[in-house]
């Protein structure tokens, strides 16, 4: 394992950890927007909340541009609105209607938005690696800086496509970055249960690349983490294997009742909620002011209700969408 | 006149992607032992092409059938054109979760914003002694998903067109190699044009009865002809070559002419591509018909590996001409 001594370690400017938290709380509202919309029977989808995982994806799409690409997971909509994915077509998307990001045709789990770099979401678990791979093979073969991020949980550390994934992009040198968001469950199997090593980063001495764990709640090591990794992959260096290590609030689907993790540990992890923590970090630090923040919160908050407002709003797709797209031409 | 080149299958289908990487520089290879320095291939499928356009646009992987797919998917949602080799057609099962799941679907569920133009060519087919896990013809299950299409060739000609139409297809193409077509050699115009994805091709214009085969069961459906021919019965053998779509039009044009229809495919019988082809022409041409379709195909088995059960496991031209002469009454 790689370990950069902290003296050393990049640290985010004042406007970049205005950034982190900006897209956190982006990510936070949205969430329970989705939430409640679900509760009140507005929204009828299966849904994987990433709440208590907000620092992760922000911390990392701060050091991203616009073209560099993002695979993830159907536990993936805080990667994406990390990444920018604008929120009016998201709610459209997951509504099912025809503004959609998809067009109502993919839904939550295959939210879709090259514009903003978002290439693949998938339901599959550790799927997002292998095209992953791809995509950063060609920003390789285009001779250009782009990197491309697989987003994936520690359950899909198991599966044969993590093996597959990440021996092939260390032997073809690919600018991709497999980030794990370890949350501590694969669905309700806590980790120990399932994972032969205490720490995923580990596995990757076996490929021959950096690996690194980091406190994926701490916006400034898991920005030094993937300041370091994106920096790596766009000199030609190769991957890096980050584990971030983190807590979903609301189990493994928004719904399931928990019984499976203690209520101590659950507490115990809420209480460290990372957008109060950080929130008030930026205030201590005098990076960000009390009313600037809630300036922020409020002009969020405000622009989730209007995706909300739009996605519900929006129309459903007329049924000749069944039949359009399986190939670019239509075939009986 | 138009120069040829003497080609075999596998010649054609080299040829076809050296030409499409000469025109295309999005055009890239990727699969096991494709690179020259590995061979070019197991049986030289990708011959020469790493030396002619270099190891960055043809590259040898590790045996990583998901990552080789997926890194195929990545690059042609990312503006590529891969070529992937899956050395073997039961080795595709492996990769199945990229093929199903993302190769054949991203197109829909992303609706419409991003395609996958991958073209994944393997080999297969009983006859040659593989045995159970190195000869299945597994294209009924590509046919099943709704996003991929699935082409069996017979011929070095078909071969070469149908692969260059497969790679400058907008969306997934599974070109299917099966290894008792690959011995015979033609001689292929240099500069034939692409064939058409999802056009079948007569083979023989006849009047009595139609015969449906594609790949390897074309050559063994040839032979029928002949020896129906000696007595006195007029096939009219169509050569499917893509088998998803399939061209229901030639198919149900022919059978409606005839009234009889014999389907022939080396893959399992049960739950197989003759099933789809046979339903539709009664769907269509219940009335049109004189005889009940008949289907032939393996029988429910593994692929064997002792010369006699694998000869038993393959339609015969004897099964096919009986076949026939069941329909005719």
């Amino acid at each position: 394992m790689q370990q950069t001594p902290v003296s050393n370690r990049p640290l985010p400017g004042p406007e970049v950890q205005r950034d982190i938290y900006r897209r956190m709380v982006r990510i936070e509202r949205n969430d329970e927007a989705i939430r409640r919309a679900i509760k009140l029977g507005r929204l009828q989808m299966p849904y994987y909340s990433a709440r208590g995982q907000e620092v992760i994806p922000s911390a990392v799409s701060v050091n991203l541009n616009q073209d560099d690409t993002i695979c993830t997971i159907y536990r993936g909509i805080h990667d994406m609105v990390a990444k920018g994915m604008p929120l009016r077509p998201l709610w459209a998307e997951i509504a099912g209607r025809i503004d959609g990001t998809c067009k109502g045709k993919g839904g939550p789990m295959h939210l879709t938005h090259p514009e903003s770099g978002v290439m693949v979401t998938t339901g599959i678990v550790g799927s997002s690696m292998p095209i992953a791979n791809g995509l950063a093979w060609a920003a390789k073969l285009d001779g250009s800086q782009r990197v491309a991020i697989a987003y994936f949980g520690d359950g899909a550390s198991n599966i044969g496509a993590f093996h597959e994934s990440l021996n092939l992009a260390s032997v073809w040198k690919l600018p991709v970055i497999f980030v794990c968001q370890n949350n501590r469950f694969a669905e309700h199997t806590r980790y120990e249960v399932g994972t032969s090593v205490d720490r995923i980063a580990k596995r990757a001495i076996g490929y021959g690349m950096p690996g690194v764990t980091v406190d994926g709640n701490d916006p400034v090591d898991m920005y030094a983490a993937a300041f370091e990794a994106v920096e790596r992959a766009r000199a030609g260096e190769g991957p890096t294997l980050i584990e971030a290590l983190t807590f979903r609030f609301f189990g493994h689907v928004f719904g399931d009742d928990d019984k499976y993790m203690t209520k101590e540990e659950k507490a115990a992890a809420m209480e460290r909620d990372p957008l109060p923590l950080f929130r008030a970090r930026l205030i201590a630090d005098g990076i960000a002011t009390e009313g600037a923040l809630a300036d922020m919160e409020t002009a969020i908050a405000a622009e989730v209700d209007d995706a909300m407002q739009f996605g519900l709003a929006s129309p459903l797709p007329p049924i000749d969408e069944l039949r359009r797209d399986v190939f670019a031409t239509e075939i009986a | 006149m138009t120069a040829t080149t003497k080609l075999n299958g596998i010649a054609a289908v080299n040829a076809a992607i050296a030409r499409a990487m000469a025109q295309d520089p999005k055009v890239i290879v990727l699969g096991e032992d494709v690179a020259d320095r590995e061979g070019g291939g197991v049986v030289g499928t990708t011959r020469g092409l790493s030396t002619r356009f270099g190891d960055e646009r043809v590259k040898s992987t590790p045996i990583s059938e998901q990552a080789i797919i997926g890194a195929a998917i990545g690059a042609a949602i990312g503006g590529y054109k891969p070529v992937a080799e899956i050395m073997l057609m039961n080795f595709t099962t492996v990769a199945m979760d990229m093929i199903f799941n993302h190769a054949a679907k991203l197109r829909f569920m992303s609706g419409g914003q991003t395609s996958v133009p991958l073209t994944i060519h393997t080999l297969t087919g009983a006859g040659v002694s593989t045995a159970g896990q190195h000869a299945d013809h597994l294209e009924a299950w590509f046919a099943h998903a709704a996003g991929i299409k699935v082409v069996a060739p017979s011929t070095p000609s078909d071969y070469f067109g149908l692969m260059l139409s497969c790679i400058d297809d907008p969306d997934p193409c599974l070109m299917i190699m099966s290894a008792m077509t690959l011995r015979t050699f033609e001689e292929v115009p240099n500069d034939l044009a692409p064939i058409p994805l999802g056009k079948a091709r007569i083979v023989e214009e006849g009047g009595d009865v139609t015969i449906v085969a594609y790949s390897a069961m074309v050559l063994t459906a040839r032979k029928a002809t002949e020896a129906l021919k000696a007595e006195g019965v007029s096939v009219e053998l169509i050569d499917l070559r893509t088998v998803a779509p399939w061209d229901r039009e030639t198919v149900l044009a022919s059978v409606r002419k005839t009234g009889r229809a014999v389907i022939v495919h080396e893959a399992l019988r049960n739950h197989g591509v003759g099933a789809e082809i046979a339903a539709t022409i009664q769907e269509e041409l219940f009335g049109a018909l004189k005889a009940p379709i008949r289907r032939l195909g393996a029988p429910y088995s593994p692929v064997p590996f002792s010369k006699p059960l694998e000869a038993a496991y393959l339609v015969q031209p004897d099964d096919i001409v009986a076949a026939v002469r069941s329909v005719l009454g």
